[in-house]
């Protein structure tokens, strides 16, 4: 009885309220695109042009959507947990460690087929293990996950800079990078789907991991609401008491979720490195990891929202690359601004609009909400 | 005549199919006590949420002394002069008594005025109305009689003329209840008018001057108190005749099933919360602890089902011991036998966002009918809800409903159908009937009996004397974390309260 708020309708919940949000935040950044001195109505189209215009731009829209499902889904299925898994950044680049490890050895012996799955292996056990770290201290020293997995994306990055520059390099070579993956360590490209739509494509890198992404998705969804393991997880979420008293075993819990998510953050390395770059490079996450942290808190941490939301920081990544070489007066650092209202609007200010909203709703009378009350409880 | 303090007209609300308020009227007339009693669900609290702006009625209307209002926020209910005491208290634990008294009214950025002129008002208002409390007293090292007066301050301090108080005596011990009762008499004299949401039929009788029933969402019943009796509340209430006493048989005790020795719980603090208590619970009885709260009571229940760490003693469930200094785990716990039905309901043996079915399975999870493989099985999951459902009455019946939808009385239901299904040897039950209502009280006693009947062992801690008395075989009463006295189940309430205050002394245990 404490709850101060009618309920909505779930179209509302999950469809206008997360609209309404982006609009003002576009609205928002036109105001800014307008005190640079450009006009936000053709920055807006060059925009959506860039990100949908040509079978190109489509391509590489899913492309980055794909690294931010990866880094998403990790940060939903940790918060799920009751866990705020920060290090999705740090989980990512030591997972291109793991892709390196098992490339760098086969690519030259097997075929893509069976050094994807090893890739995914090596991704998924490299993140998973470097989460473990912040996990087991929060599980056993109770040292608070969100310090610790910060910390680690730091500790990752001077990592991989070291292995990069002393051990991955090649010899008489001056980027520090690993070597060109042959064959066996290139990922097939997707870009044939779009083009069965008549658009043409000249180069672009989405690949096979989006169909990863996808999978990875419809798993999380079945480990979340369909296993004893996520009823488990869910109520260490909700309730730690309630967890504690069903004999739930939190350590356990705590270890076992950071995993799962660590994994998921540490597949998204593949995507960049074995779908596009065919090398492992300095920095290749930037920043899908924190990227990731506002897609989980836009799809309300559901896989159902994530992708959408993914493929919505795609849209600002990729159209906003194209608004940057359009409009001299506009940087990169610009496009920045944009995810950052965004993620304000979208995230943290998620519920500014609410009660107008629900006092909207309110004053259309009793039918509109209790048929979507209704709804709801037999949903 | 005056004008009636609140007019309530043709109030309706829903929630979703749920109708939890249809056609409410009533009338509250001023410098009264008014009761209002029903059972959990029968939408008092909703009534009062509209009252105080928590929720908007679907349609309906208004009065506060003769004019119509709109009552948005629960701002505009202060505006009014109408004032909300909860039944889970609304205050900052870490603040003292003046800040949060000023809370929500600070007036200015700095803090030193209005501190200053609450202080100077708390103080007339203790005066006038006799709620002593030390102003610079942080919240949570209060007991909990003072923090409610803690808040009945708040209200008046915000210039309430009409108090509304739900379920207040439900954390409050006896002589609290009673230190209550004198404040809302004075509240009354000094012209003020008090709305009592309660299922407590005593209270009712005990201080209000008119009395309306609320059954099912509906208003059913006006009556001034002096003309009418606890039965027919009972039964307004109801809709039936009820029993207000437990008709039981003699025990028949056989084996231990319980054995406690020595047992020393420290909390968190250092301090020792149950000392050297020792006893045993046989199959086939009822043994109550009774015990003002506070006593050391929840401590020892949550140490036997492995949710606290004892400092020393042993405790034997069928004769084997419980490591409960060590590892005792709730799960391991739960596989020999031994169901637990926790006093925080909210907060341990619920999870409020799950649907029904989703706590109906909560520590019994493991269990292979519930899964296939990894997977939880929803179709049986569904299935066993349903049954529960079905065989406990609970209410509204929709296993995918969410449970913090369901009222008190049917959460504890939920609670209760799930622990007791599973047929343990040993029950231990918490606060089973606290907030909740008449027609489910004699449910849960009927049930926690046939349990004892079955040959089970039931372990009853309650603050409720009542609810001791009126099941247990025997009783013990503790007293700052040491058993002070055993007693059988027929001993006089007079007797129980000099042990449960500590009169006799522990050499009464002897």
């Amino acid at each position: 009885m404490s709850v101060p708020y009618a309920k909505l309708p779930r179209w509302v919940d999950y469809g206008l309220i997360p609209l309404i949000n982006l609009v003002v935040a576009f609205a928002v950044a036109g105001l800014v695109v307008l005190l640079v001195g450009e006009n936000p109505l053709s920055a807006a189209a060059i925009m959506i042009e860039g990100a949908f215009g040509r079978g190109q731009n489509i391509a590489y829209t899913l492309y980055y959507a794909t690294s931010f499902i990866f880094t998403g889904l990790a940060v939903a299925v940790a918060f799920h947990g009751g866990l705020f898994n920060i290090g999705g950044e740090g989980q990512a680049y030591i997972g291109g460690l793991g892709v390196v490890l098992v490339v760098l050895n086969l690519d030259a012996v097997f075929p893509w087929y069976v050094n994807f799955p090893l890739a995914v292996v090596g991704a998924g056990l490299a993140g998973a293990l470097w989460a473990l770290i912040p996990a087991y201290l929060q599980a056993k020293r109770g040292s608070h996950i969100v310090i610790t997995t910060i910390m680690f994306n730091f500790i990752a990055a001077s990592l991989m800079v070291y292995l990069l520059v002393d051990v991955l390099k090649p010899l008489g070579q001056m980027a520090p990078q690993t070597r060109a993956f042959a064959e066996g360590g290139q990922l097939p490209k997707l870009n044939w789907i779009i083009e069965l739509f008549g658009a043409r494509i000249r180069s672009a890198p989405f690949n096979i991991s989006f169909l990863l992404a996808l999978a990875a998705a419809f798993g999380v969804w079945v480990l979340i609401w369909r296993t004893k393991l996520g009823y488990e997880i869910r109520t260490q979420g909700f309730s730690p008491k309630a967890a504690r008293y069903a004999g739930i075993g939190e350590a356990r819990i705590i270890i076992i979720t950071m995993m799962i998510s660590g994994a998921l953050a540490g597949m998204m390395a593949l995507n960049p490195v074995m779908g596009d770059q065919n090398r492992l490079q300095l920095d290749f996450v930037t920043g899908a990891g924190f990227v990731g942290i506002a897609v989980a808190l836009m799809g309300r941490s559901h896989p159902a929202g994530i992708v959408p939301a993914a493929i919505l920081f795609g849209v600002l990544y990729q159209g906003g690359a194209e608004i940057a070489f359009e409009m001299p007066a506009i940087s990169r650092d610009m496009i920045v601004i944009i995810q950052g209202l965004v993620i304000l609007f979208a995230g943290a200010l998620e519920h500014m609009f609410r009660p107008p909203i629900q006092a909207f709703f309110a004053s259309l009378g009793n039918p509109a909400r209790s048929n979507g009350a209704a709804r709801e409880g037999q949903a | 005549m005056a004008d009636a303090a609140i007019e309530l007209i043709g109030i309706n609300k829903s929630f979703g199919p749920v109708r939890a308020n249809r056609d409410i009227h009533l009338e509250v007339a001023p410098g009264t006590i008014h009761g209002i009693i029903g059972e959990n669900g029968a939408g008092k609290s909703t009534l009062m949420s509209i009252l105080y702006g928590f929720y908007q009625a679907d349609s309906g209307d208004i009065l506060v002394r003769g004019k119509p209002v709109s009552i948005q926020t629960p701002n505009d209910a202060i505006a009014t002069g109408i004032g909300m005491v909860h039944q889970h208290f609304m205050l900052v634990a870490n603040f003292t008594v003046l800040e949060n008294i000023i809370l929500g009214a600070e007036g200015s950025a700095l803090l030193t005025s209005s501190i200053g002129r609450a202080r100077a008002e708390l103080r007339r208002l203790e005066q006038d109305y006799g709620l002593e409390v030390d102003p610079d007293a942080v919240v949570e090292e209060l007991p909990v009689g003072l923090q409610q007066r803690v808040e009945i301050l708040k209200a008046l301090y915000r210039g309430a003329d009409i108090l509304i108080l739900d379920e207040p005596t439900g954390v409050l011990t006896p002589p609290e209840a009673d230190h209550l009762f004198r404040i809302l008499a004075r509240l009354k004299d000094e012209g003020k008018t008090v709305i009592l949401i309660t299922h407590k039929l005593r209270e009712i009788m005990a201080i209000t001057d008119n009395v309306s029933v609320m059954r099912a969402g509906t208003m059913v019943a006006t009556r001034k108190t002096s003309d009418t009796t606890v039965e027919e509340l009972a039964e307004l209430m109801v809709g039936r005749r009820v029993l207000l006493r437990v008709e039981k048989d003699a025990a028949n005790p056989a084996a231990s099933k319980l054995s406690v020795e020595n047992l020393t719980v420290r909390d968190g603090r250092g301090v020792d919360m149950v000392k050297d208590v020792s006893f045993e619970v046989r199959a086939g009885e009822i043994v109550g602890i009774a015990g003002v709260a506070g006593n050391g009571q929840s401590e020892l229940m949550e140490t036997i089902a492995g949710l606290r760490r004892a400092v020393s003693g042993t405790v034997l469930l069928d004769n084997k011991p419980i490591d409960v200094t060590g590892t005792a785990d709730p799960g391991e716990l739960r596989d020999r036998g031994l169901a637990h039905v926790p006093e925080d309901r909210h907060h341990v043996g619920l999870v409020l966002a799950y649907e029904e079915q989703e706590n109906a399975i909560l520590g019994y999870h493991d269990q292979a009918q519930y899964l296939k493989g990894p997977f939880l099985d929803h179709a049986a999951i569904r299935r066993d809800a349903e049954e529960k459902i079905a065989k406990y009455d609970i209410r509204p019946g929709n296993p995918r409903l969410k449970t913090a939808n369901f009222s008190g009385g049917n959460q504890q239901k939920i609670v209760l159908a799930r622990e007791m299904e599973q047929d343990p040897g040993v029950l231990l039950v918490g606060q089973p009937t606290r907030g909740v209502d008449v027609g489910a009280i004699e449910f849960i006693h009927k049930r926690l009996i046939a349990m004892r009947d079955a040959g089970k062992a039931v372990l009853l801690v309650s603050v409720e004397l009542d609810e001791i008395r009126a099941l247990s075989d025997r009783i013990l009463v503790m007293f700052d974390g040491r058993i002070v006295g055993e007693r059988d189940g027929s001993a006089s309430e007079g007797e129980l309260g000099l042990l449960m205050a500590g009169v006799e002394g522990p050499e009464a245990a002897e």
